[in-house]
């Protein structure tokens, strides 16, 4: 009897996770369960909210929605192609859709685009040709950007008698640093209370950093150093996008790079070596560094530090006299193998439209890609107090520069990040960079 | 091992085989009978050791990225990685990092066993030695990768309130994989620990009586029995963790990930970092191919050297 029991569970337990594997089999309506997957926990209510929406206007379509840390995002969702179950609708990357379109693991929007005369001039400029392949194939439907800007500790540019129109008007140079260098070294405190342009001060017991360090930025540098190199004329690759032949060659790179490197050489800037395991966001919480170079995406973690007064300013002009900052946009793509393309057709149309994108800018996290929608979520940062036109400003200026896409990035990162972590961390020169760059460009021969 | 006297070869306790029809039928049937009960073990070797295995090997031969289609590309992959510094560089840590591990942690080990056979006879202190095995591994990692921190960590605060310099014990070059094998050494040696203590326990009292009315001083003792009658469990301790040691992933992809730099890329992180991270299936899997005859040569080695599979009580 026992036996019986036990085969019959196990029979009901297989016919039961059966039944959940071809639950949507394909079909050309719009029905059914949607998968969607994005990884940042801040933007996950803002999606909530859009999901229920859109399930009240298409009652037929349920959307499940499932959040991963950026860790394991990548991973999981390869595992997931592989295995057959991968989401049918995820949030996607510039760095990585590259290599999934060219694995056909994504499916081309052009069809549903003409279709249902999506208008692409709603957007930003240029976020939406982000998204079309090396085949002229539109991969993903815009749905946030982003820009780089300087958070402050108001507390300590006020002790240092800084103003935030000083802030504001920082200039870069590759030589001697400019007025950013001169504020950064103002704004370091060692133990003994010696600023860091004062005479007797102990760079070795540093008990305020004028700058905080995050990592050496691998080989894109988005929040580290981009916003430096660019305003040097210098870009990443030959061309943007699909460029074959990179520069970390370039003598404008190089000293660039030597330059920020030399921060932590001088004191002003926490040795590589201690940000292992560590976050720049709470030693900056911590009151342990005065300026942090971050994405708009982490404003809402540094103005809500308890006791900390948070300043924003955009970043400083360089050799050129103009600001730079990289201009990343996200879009949402739908898996190769969704059993149910017409309903994550229609589910990446409407987050990609007004209706949801205004949800997400009503609560204040990230810049939404629609025009109308980004000045409806700079009023919602606005109305929480914080002032964000450091980053809009970039783009109302065309200051920005958009995230360098290439193939085989995951390789390019494999051969910069320990390159770029050994010069950070003082073990190698900036000139040995060239030999790392021609690695990369091996790749694409 | 003088103080011993081996007894006549091990062939005397073999019986000869007589070959007799009826005994080979019987044999027969005993040998269907066996199949039948080894079948389900068979099964699971079959299905997740034996296949995988294979196609690992085969997948060597190939560029494949696990989306798409295996291409074979002969010994390709074999000869980049003869020539890759990352792989000599993760060979060298890898070394660096068992040698530190097994060493200290078969002599702490050695010394807690003989504490447990000696003096803490508690079941209570023997049990709390394996506590740190119990743990999850990347828990431990995580613990100690917490307690280490160059900030906030504890250690580092009794380091600085102590009037030192802050260490950067997962950071810096020279410290990240002494600072792994140590954390790994502090989980595994209850555990190690106890193995030996159960060859401990398997030496005949009778050999230390004589010995001790031979006058024989402990530290005698130690060297001419202990060591010599423990040698058996030694060796498939010195087996299993250089095995295990060489296969060390969890604590570093939780801790470094494999830097700074490269100071922490042992072998199988980079290994993982090929397949996952750039989707190189086919040239991680030279990789493991490399690393599983390597690790079947050590094997071979430590077992003919140390003959670890006979012992001197017989």
């Amino acid at each position: 009897m026992k036996k019986t029991l036990g085969a019959v569970a196990a029979a009901a337990a297989i016919a039961i996770s059966l039944s959940a594997c071809s639950g949507g089999s394909t079909s050309t309506e719009a029905k059914g369960e949607i998968n969607y997957w994005l990884w940042d926990a801040n933007q996950l209510p803002a999606y909530q909210h859009c999901a229920a929406d859109f399930t009240k206007a298409n009652p037929d379509i349920k959307v499940k929605i499932t959040q991963r840390g950026w860790g394991d995002y990548w991973t999981t969702l390869t595992n997931g192609f592989v295995a057959g179950n991968a989401p049918d609708v995820f949030a996607d990357h510039l760095s990585k859709y590259p290599e999934f379109a060219s694995k056909k693991q994504l499916l081309a929007l052009d069809d549903a685009v003409a279709k249902d005369h999506v208008d692409l001039s709603i957007y930003n400029k240029g976020l939406a040709d982000l998204w079309v392949g090396q085949d002229g194939k539109r991969y993903g439907l815009p749905k946030d950007w982003d820009t780089v800007g300087l958070f402050y500790n108001k507390a300590m540019t006020d002790a240092a008698g800084i103003t935030a129109e000083q802030m504001a008007k920082l200039d870069w140079n590759p030589k001697d640093g400019g007025s950013y260098e001169k504020t950064i070294a103002h704004l370091t405190v060692d133990k003994n209370g010696k600023r860091g342009d004062e005479a007797g001060f102990d760079k070795n017991n540093v008990a305020v950093y004028g700058l905080g360090l995050e990592s050496s930025g691998s080989g894109q540098g988005q929040t580290q150093w981009s916003f430096l190199t660019a305003t040097t004329g210098w870009t990443h690759t030959d061309k943007n996008p699909w460029g074959t032949k990179f520069n970390y060659d370039d003598p404008k790179f190089q000293d660039t790079i030597a330059w920020w490197a030399g921060l932590a050489d001088k004191g002003y800037m926490p040795k590589l070596e201690t940000t292992v395991g560590a976050s720049m966001q709470d030693n900056f919480g911590a009151g342990k560094a005065a300026i942090n170079s971050q994405g708009d995406w982490t404003t809402g973690q540094y103005t809500g530090y308890k006791g900390i007064q948070t300043g924003i300013a955009p970043t400083p002009t360089g050799p050129d006299g103009k600001r730079a900052s990289m201009f990343n946009g996200l879009a949402d793509s739908i898996w190769a193998g969704t059993k149910n393309p017409a309903g994550a057709t229609k589910w990446v149309e409407y987050l990609a439209s007004s209706a949801c994108q205004d949800v997400v800018a009503s609560k204040g996290v990230v810049f939404p890609a629609i025009k109308s929608s980004t000045a409806k979520a700079a009023a919602a940062f606005k109305a929480k107090g914080v002032d964000v036109t450091a980053f809009t400003q970039q783009v109302e200026d065309e200051t920005t520069f958009l995230f360098p896409i290439a193939d085989k990035a995951a390789k390019v990162d494999g051969i910069m990040n320990p390159a770029m972590d050994a010069v950070v961390s003082g073990k190698a020169p900036a000139s040995s960079l060239t030999q790392a760059n021609e690695k990369v460009n091996a790749l694409f021969k | 091992m003088t103080t011993i006297t081996k007894d006549p070869p091990a062939a005397a306790h073999k019986m000869p085989q007589r070959s007799n029809r009826g005994r080979r039928r019987a044999k027969l049937r005993d040998v269907r009978i066996a199949l039948l009960f080894i079948l389900p073990a068979m099964i699971g070797l079959v299905a997740f050791c034996l296949v995988p295995t294979i196609r690992g090997v085969y997948l060597s031969f190939t560029e494949y990225s696990i989306l798409g289609e295996p291409k074979w590309v002969g010994v390709d992959n074999y000869t980049a990685i003869f020539k890759d510094e990352l792989f000599w560089n993760a060979m060298a840590v890898t070394i660096q990092y068992v040698a530190i591990n097994i060493v200290f942690q078969i002599v702490i080990a050695l010394g807690l066993a003989l504490l447990m056979h000696r003096v803490a006879k508690s079941a209570f202190v023997r049990g709390a030695l394996l506590l740190p095995f119990l743990v999850a591994n990347v828990i431990v990692a995580l613990l100690w990768f917490w307690m280490l921190d160059y900030q906030i960590g504890i250690v580092n605060e009794i380091i600085s309130w102590l009037g030192l310099p802050r260490v950067a014990f997962f950071g810096s070059e020279q410290w990240a994989i002494p600072t792994i094998a140590f954390v790994n050494v502090w989980r595994h040696m209850g555990y190690t620990a106890l193995l030996i203590f159960a060859g401990l326990q398997a030496i005949p009292h009778h050999v230390y009586e004589v010995a001790s009315l031979d006058g024989a001083s402990p530290t005698r003792t130690f060297w001419s029995i202990t060591m010599p009658l423990l040698r058996p469990v030694l060796a498939l301790v010195l087996v299993v963790t250089v095995i295990g040691s060489f296969q060390v992933f969890d604590t570093v992809a939780v801790t470094t990930g494999g830097g700074p730099v490269n100071a922490t890329r042992v072998i199988q992180m980079y290994i993982y970092q090929k397949a996952f991270g750039e989707s190189d299936f086919g040239y991680a899997s030279a990789l493991s191919v490399i690393l599983f005859v390597i690790l079947a040569l050590v094997a071979f080695i430590q077992m003919k050297f140390l003959k670890g599979n006979e012992s001197d009580l017989d």
